[in-house]
């Protein structure tokens, strides 16, 4: 037997190496293929599809009609806009409060910085689960000024999904890290310029803060727009659930899969979307969240 | 002349509270802004972390509830006592008046447990108690006796996913971290696939495996049908209490796994590439080159993977309330799903917050455990 030349045993292995690639990567992206795949189908042909590979094709009786039908089943735009509005807003807010917090740490002196600052970073470990429970109990005692004057207790309104998420303390953490190594001669050379904190917090720091004013937004995007067991707890009331928890109508429903499929479908691809335009961003940030500890 | 410590003297209450002790007076200005523009983020994390964190204690010790005419009372550890209550009790068979083993049908004759744990004066640590297991030593039952059967097997189910997953998903995160370590073209397309279901909400996703799972038409029964010419039998992966929580281990550990390859790549990235060519002159092969020059650089990153898995799989709860509702026979309870069933579902935030308290306990532990090897090193 010929022995192979160094050359093309290399060529080998790059070639099985990519083969290995590509049957991995099928393993994550089938599933994602079938629902979409599957929210095209009726639901006899899906069940029957689902014997052979044709599970992952998008051949037969391809219609949108699943989508019609889960958009006619349950109030799915209110849904979708629920989640719209609470993640936007919660975004949008949570930029200003946790990069505003996290100048002054970084920039201004005031007693007691040091310690607030450390007892933040020790909140790292309290998860979610932990609070929730006593958090539910928090928000049911909360006054709060409605159309009939002060009420008592949050549950079942967009605030109760909104207000305690607006600051938080790894957001806050990220912007500190990022401000603290910028160079000080900039916040310097703008006090001497005359420039007042504000100032200097809006036109000089803000403006360069980018990446990490995205690497914020996408975490608490996506934590707005997964959310679940919050919402489960706090939102009786079908005009103010978000689209995850809407996804409970179909739980029981293991006729409609097609349906199902469609709907998952719709709550997915915006997400894989934004991810696809922006992949860099996402990883880095989803990584820069699991290095904080 | 007055002296800085003087003038500081004379300054308002507010000044005095607000400027760090060796700063000088015209920073005031600087003190109070800061103080404003952290409150706002100051205030939220307060009235939304670190109360209710203090308060699952506080009303961990108590009998409340989410809306209650009566007023709250102090049990002391009574909750916890009920939780974590286990005992250990020796069933002795049934006897005649001779004296004799009393038979029923070829096996031995018990009480009933129920004579033990009912208002029994002679037993007053086994009142209330009901079975988790038993089994057969000698001619006597040992019966273990719990407080609350679920919340045993809910944390027991809770453990097993996490000492299971914590190996498992970090060792595949890795496998594929050092896969896509290479300069190959198209190696970043791989990298963005094998991520992307991070970004797929949990409740998506266990509802799409609900389906892969299923015992008739699930995808999954058809592929290992297909590998296995047909030999292979259905299997209602979730409907089966041996299989149900490992299924949920799999397609959990498919859903994060790209999460942890990220985080092996970074570590990966920091080991100089001029090791490996030094190990490669030395003449190294691959396993040596991984054993002596990639692991060691990993360590820090190893522990980080594990703890981060470990605490994350503490807080299962999406899967079970999607997939199995703790079914079945509860075989998928879970920590967190028993504390919302409680302190939501049945309104008694006491014994909800009691489960958190324990819970935090042990992700505390957990962290503390991290800290510990970490430092070690430094």
């Amino acid at each position: 037997m010929r022995s192979m030349s160094f050359e093309n045993q290399q060529r080998l292995l790059i070639g099985l190496r990519y083969a290995l690639l590509i049957l991995i990567a099928m393993i994550f992206i089938f599933p994602i293929v079938f629902m979409v795949v599957s929210s095209l189908k009726p639901d006899m042909q899906l069940l029957r599809d689902s014997g052979s590979l044709r599970a992952f094709l998008p051949v037969g009786d391809i219609s949108l009609d699943n989508y019609a039908d889960a958009f006619e089943r349950v109030p799915m735009l209110q849904f979708f806009f629920n989640s719209v509005f609470t993640t936007v807003v919660s975004v949008a807010v949570a930029l200003w409060l946790n990069s505003m917090a996290a100048f002054s740490f970084a920039f201004l002196q005031w007693r007691g910085k040091a310690l607030v600052l450390s007892l933040i970073i020790a909140t790292f470990i309290v998860p979610f689960e932990v609070i929730a429970i006593p958090l539910l109990m928090v928000v049911n005692n909360l006054p709060w000024l409605g159309s009939e004057g002060i009420e008592i207790g949050w549950l079942n309104s967009y605030h109760v999904q909104i207000i305690p998420f607006i600051a938080d303390s790894l957001g806050i953490f990220l912007f500190y890290q990022y401000f603290r190594d910028l160079p000080d001669e900039l916040v310097e050379a703008a006090r001497i310029d005359g420039a007042s904190i504000w100032q200097i917090y809006t036109r000089i720091i803000m403006p360069i803060a980018g990446p990490i004013l995205a690497t914020v937004a996408i975490l608490k995007f996506l934590g707005m727009w997964n959310a679940y067991i919050w919402p489960l707890m706090t939102i009786r009331s079908e005009e103010l659930r978000p689209i995850m928890v809407g996804l409970q109508y179909f739980f029981q429903l293991n006729t409609a899969w097609g349906e199902i499929m469609a709907y998952l479908s719709v709550v997915t691809i915006p997400v894989l979307l934004f991810y696809l335009a922006l992949q860099r961003a996402f990883i880095e940030s989803i990584a820069t969240s699991g290095i904080k500890g | 002349m007055t002296t800085a410590a003087e003038a500081r003297q004379k300054a308002p209450l507010w000044v005095r509270w607000l400027l760090p002790k060796d700063a000088p007076l015209y920073q005031r200005n600087d003190a109070v802004i800061g103080w404003l523009m952290a409150a706002p983020a100051l205030v939220i994390l307060t009235v939304f972390l670190i109360i209710p964190f203090f308060m699952a204690f506080f009303w961990s010790f108590t009998n409340q509830r989410l809306i209650s005419p009566n007023p709250t009372e102090w049990v002391g550890l009574r909750n916890f006592g009920r939780l974590l209550n286990v005992q250990v009790f020796n069933l002795e068979p049934e006897r005649d008046t001779a004296g004799h083993i009393v038979y029923d049908d070829g096996a031995i004759a018990y009480p009933r447990l129920r004579n033990f744990t009912r208002n029994n004066p002679d037993y007053p640590h086994l009142d209330g108690l009901r079975e988790f297991t038993s089994w057969q030593s000698g001619e006597n039952r040992t019966v273990i006796l719990v407080g609350d059967v679920v919340f045993l097997r809910a944390l027991i189910n809770t453990l097993i996913f996490a000492a299971v997953i914590a190996p498992l998903q970090g060792g595949l995160a890795l496998l594929l971290a050092l896969l896509l370590n290479q300069a190959l073209p198209f190696i970043n397309v791989f990298r963005s696939v094998y991520f992307a279901p991070v970004v797929v909400s949990m409740v998506v996703v266990a509802l799409l495996w609900r389906f892969i799972y299923d015992g008739q038409n699930g995808l999954l029964n058809t592929i290992l049908g297909m590998l296995s010419f047909g030999s292979f039998q259905p299997v209602d992966w979730l409907g089966n209490p041996y299989t149900a929580l490992p299924a949920m281990i799999a397609m959990s550990a498919w859903q994060a796994v790209g999460f942890h390859m990220v985080i092996w790549l970074a570590g990966l990235q920091t080991i100089p590439a001029s090791l490996y060519e030094a190990a490669g002159l030395d003449g190294a092969g691959a396993w040596q080159k991984f054993r002596y020059v990639t692991w060691p650089g990993l360590r820090n990153t190893a522990v980080l993977v594990l703890i981060v898995i470990t605490i994350q799989a503490m807080g299962l709860f999406v899967q079970v309330d999607v997939m199995t509702r703790g079914g079945p026979l509860d075989a998928t309870q879970s920590v967190v799903f028993q504390a919302v069933q409680r302190g939501y579902d049945k309104q008694d935030i006491a014994e909800g917050s009691a489960i958190s308290v324990l819970l935090f306990i042990i992700v505390f532990v957990i962290a503390m455990v991290q800290r510990y090897i970490t430092r070690e090193r430094e």
